[in-house]
């Protein structure tokens, strides 16, 4: 399709079938399966082309149950083994049914993913843990992101960039208009059937900040600074059900030096369980060695997030630089703590007295990073209770940390059809949702690897052909 | 030594990789990469050669431009790998022939062309060229046997001195720190037969957009696999006539020509699919500066095969006699520049294979 049959006025609205807003995953799973239908399909992306995909680009697995193996997955991930994780990481808040009907669905994603282009790989080395239970996208998010567009793009579904939805016009439960800046110029689309797959709002600083306070300024965001909650707000706003707590929100802690946004897998540090942890005061807040890494980053975002200033430090000798993957931004290094400190931007005096009772505290035994061992501190507040071994090698290391919010909870409401239900819990008319717009129904607090991405392709496949068969009869 | 930017750059870019690793099922660069915390130089050397540009990393990159992080692999390890031929270029004064290579490859083919021509003008018999020439023995009536072998075998040795001095400066910086087992040598050249690295874990590369295709693959196979053929061809033909008393030009079904015929095809098709796929393709994640000497390398083999194959096609006519000459003058160019032009990156690319089978080896003996 030619970049001018792109240009839609104001004067010619256009009537679509399907409208989809968004430009992630969830959006062109629901596009596409609209378009295979038979359906006439517009998907509006606020982002430009470079930055389409909004946070499913910066992914790399989706979580998929299998009764054997399949493909990249090894082993067996029964439904049941599934729903376990799955009510273990959420304490229990959660819908079965949704969750249910998500895990079943999840069994025919890769297959139907590899059939619209996207391509798997074996797991990625250190995270071998996750070959069992999550496929990996070779080249990642925005890899399987460039297919699904391509694919759309070969089904004949209309793809506008730089076009941001501003408002659903809602009369009697059904959206009757579209409003839209397109290009700098406004647009309304009066379309059959809507499915909403905006994301989150984390990229809303402002409307963070009416949960988290000044506390929120402080934030970095992971994603897309697409994810500004517009559709969102607009529909809570129209009487559209809401849905998961406004505060909760995957957070981990990530290197204080990442860029506000967009700065994806590469800010993470695991160098935690092995390190102490102090906050700005140089106290230490929290057992690091409390659980393996993969356990515990989406705990520790929100921990620095309630510390002062929203910053702590990680501080490692050199007998444990060695024993986590290398940080993207460059060690703070120094032979003494002191100095560290002063590097750091710390009390020099504070942090060695820290490190020195910390030193005091641990308590010999047999140092192994691939297991719960049995070094831990003794008679220290909070304990290390685990892999704590005395920092007295120099070189010293120091990284920042910050909350790096991953995506927000706060979402609407919606049944097994993806149908969006309004505050009377009747569906709304021509309403869809899909992705994280609507992941806080089946994730009420916690997460689990993969399991957005699963979200999203299966709500987006469902919103897509219901959406499509409402529109064509 | 002074790091130049480039390197610097890589060294930025594969710290930024080494914390994603997305990208690890592309090819082997990004396995390599991962068995390093921190990268010299040479390492970086290593990994650029190793690349095959295959533009995979680049479209899955979520921090490639206009992201802040700009990543780019492809474009960087080009210009590096560019800076390796230079770096490892013997004798060092020609290392300069890298420095605006298209007009050194293109000037080169010129100055031999004319050489030729006006060689076989000066000391042939008058008319030489413009007739036709048959019977055994007929190539030498334009270009005298002592000539075309004395003239090949001096340059074809020098190139071959040159290439693998070049060889020998690379390992010694870059190779692997122990000596490579058999296994570790046969594996790595079989990955550079097979370029099983240009398939992107399978399915193919971003030849020239988002898409995945073998065409490039399949490109170069045809083109390399017509060099070696040609080569094959022109090898049997010394034996031939060295050994056998037989001397050029041979029949139709003879192996000489049948080998040339067939490498030349694929040389013409190969080199024909890579310039258009060159030109057709996003400039993105190319190094444009570096496109002179891609293009002129390219050229050159076209030309050599073209005007091979209308040789054999023509030898009975009375072109016959300029074909030929002008045949020869750009293989003698095509021998003369094989260390001074991208073709250098063959030795290279298949040192790193080397090395890559040999640190695998080292890291996991079971493989
Ligand atoms: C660094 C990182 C790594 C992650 N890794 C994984 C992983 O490995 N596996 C996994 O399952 N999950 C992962 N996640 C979570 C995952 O990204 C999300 O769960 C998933 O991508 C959600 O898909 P989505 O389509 O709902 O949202 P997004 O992909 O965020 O898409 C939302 C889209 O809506 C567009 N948009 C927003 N507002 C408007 C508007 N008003 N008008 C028009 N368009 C609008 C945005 O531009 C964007 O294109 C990761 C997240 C991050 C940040
Ligand atoms: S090229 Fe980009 S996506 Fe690939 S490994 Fe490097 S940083 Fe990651
Ligand atoms: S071979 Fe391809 S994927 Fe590998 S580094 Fe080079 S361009 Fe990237």
């Amino acid at each position: 399709m030619s970049e001018i049959g792109l240009q839609l006025t104001a004067t010619h609205p256009p009537n679509v079938d399907v409208l989809v807003v968004g430009g992630g995953n969830a959006a062109l799973c629901a596009a596409i399966t609209a378009r295979e239908a038979g359906a006439s399909v517009m998907l509006l992306e606020h982002a430009p082309r470079e930055f389409r995909g909004g946070n499913s680009r910066h992914t790399r697995n989706l979580r998929a149950m299998h009764d054997r193996p399949e493909g990249v997955l090894v082993d067996s991930y029964g439904e049941d083994e599934y729903w376990d994780d799955l009510l273990r990481v959420t304490g229990g808040e959660t819908n079965e049914e949704l969750a249910r009907m998500t895990i079943r669905a999840s069994a025919g994603l890769p297959s139907w993913m590899s059939a619209h282009g996207v391509h798997f790989q074996p797991s990625l080395t250190g995270t071998l843990s996750l070959g069992r239970t999550n496929a990996f996208f070779l080249g990642g998010g925005k890899a399987l992101v460039n297919a699904y567009y391509r694919t759309a793009e070969r089904l004949g579904v209309r793809i506008l960039y730089d076009s941001e939805v501003t408002e659903l016009r809602m009369e009697e439960d059904a959206v009757r208009a579209v409003t839209v800046v397109s290009r700098g110029f406004p647009l309304t689309i009066l379309p059959r059937s809507v499915v909403v797959a905006s994301g989150g709002f984390q990229a809303n600083i402002g409307w963070l900040e009416e949960y988290w306070g000044e506390a929120a300024k402080n934030f970095i965001i992971r994603g897309t600074p697409f994810a500004q909650g517009t559709v969102l707000r607009n529909l809570l706003g129209q009487g559209v059900q809401r849905v998961g707590d406004p505060v909760q929100c995957h957070a981990v802690a990530i290197d204080a030096r990442a860029p506000k946004f967009d700065g994806g897998i590469v800010t993470r540090l695991d160098c935690v369980p092995f390190s102490i942890v102090v906050d700005r005061d140089g106290n230490r807040f929290y057992d690091e060695g409390e659980d393996f890494w993969p356990k515990r980053y989406a705990i520790w975002g929100r921990l620095v997030a309630l510390r002062p200033d929203q910053i702590a430090y990680a501080v490692v000798d050199a007998k444990a630089a060695k024993l986590f993957m290398p940080s993207v931004f460059p060690a703070i290094a120094a032979e003494t703590i002191p100095e560290l400190a002063r590097k750091l931007g710390l009390d020099p005096a504070r942090l060695d007295a820290t490190v020195m009772r910390y030193n005091a505290a641990v308590h010999p035994g047999h140092f192994d990073s691939t297991k719960l061992d049995d070094c831990r501190t003794e008679g220290l507040d909070p304990p290390k209770t685990h892999w704590a071994q005395r920092i007295d090698t120099p070189p010293f290391i120091g990284y920042p940390l910050r909350p790096g919010i991953t995506f927000t909870y706060l979402g609407v409401r919606v049944n097994a059809r993806a149908e969006v239900l309004m505050e009377d819990g009747r569906p709304a008319a021509n309403l869809w949702a899909s992705g994280e717009i609507m992941a806080g129904n089946i994730l009420g607090r916690g997460y689990l690897a993969g399991f957005g991405m699963t979200i999203g392709t299966v709500f987006g496949r469902v919103a897509g052909a219901e959406a499509a068969r409402r529109a064509r009869n | 030594m002074p790091e130049s930017d480039v390197l610097i750059e890589a060294r930025r870019e594969m710290e930024i990789c080494n914390a994603c690793r997305y990208c690890e099922g592309f090819c082997a660069v990004f396995p390599a990469m991962a068995r390093e915390r921190a990268f010299s130089g040479a390492d970086l050397t290593y990994l650029a050669n190793l690349c095959h540009n295959c533009q995979g990393c680049y479209y899955a990159c979520q921090y490639a431009p206009p992201h802040p992080f700009g990543v780019n692999v492809p474009r960087t390890f080009a210009l590096l790998r560019e800076e390796s031929y230079r770096r490892y270029s013997w004798p060092q004064p020609l290392a300069r022939a890298f420095e605006s290579n298209g007009f050194v490859v293109a000037s080169t083919t010129a100055v031999s062309l004319a050489g030729v021509l006006l060689a076989v003008v000066a000391l042939t018999e008058r008319g030489t060229l413009a007739r036709g020439h048959a019977g055994p023995g007929a190539f030498y009536e334009i270009v005298p046997w002592a000539a075309m072998t004395g003239v090949a075998l001096v340059t074809m040795l020098f190139s071959i001195l040159a290439l693998a001095m070049g060889a020998a400066m690379f390992w010694r910086e870059a190779g692997s720190a122990v000596a490579p087992r058999s296994r570790a040598i046969v594996r790595g050249l079989r990955d550079a037969l097979t370029l099983r690295n240009l398939g992107g874990g399978g399915h193919g590369c971003n030849d020239s957009d988002e898409a995945f295709s073998q065409r490039r693959r399949y490109l170069h196979h045809a083109m390399a696999y017509g060099f070696l053929a040609c080569f094959a061809s022109t090898t049997t033909a010394a034996f031939y006539a060295y050994f056998l008393g037989r001397p050029a030009p041979y029949a139709l079904f003879s192996l000489p020509v049948v080998l040339g015929a067939i490498g030349g095809a694929g040389l013409l098709a190969g080199t024909s699919g890579l310039i258009w796929l060159k030109i057709v393709s996003n400039r993105a994640s190319a190094a444009e500066r570096l496109f002179g000497g891609d293009f002129a390398l390219l050229g050159l083999l076209w030309l050599a095969a073209a005007s091979g194959l209308l040789l054999l096609g023509l030898r009975t006519t009375d072109a016959m006699g300029t074909l030929l000459a002008i045949h020869l003058g750009l293989i003698l160019s095509l021998f003369l520049l094989l260390p001074y032009s991208k073709f250098v990156h063959g030795v290279y690319r298949s040192l790193a294979l080397i090395r890559d089978a040999a640190d695998r080896h080292a890291a996991d003996p079971t493989v």
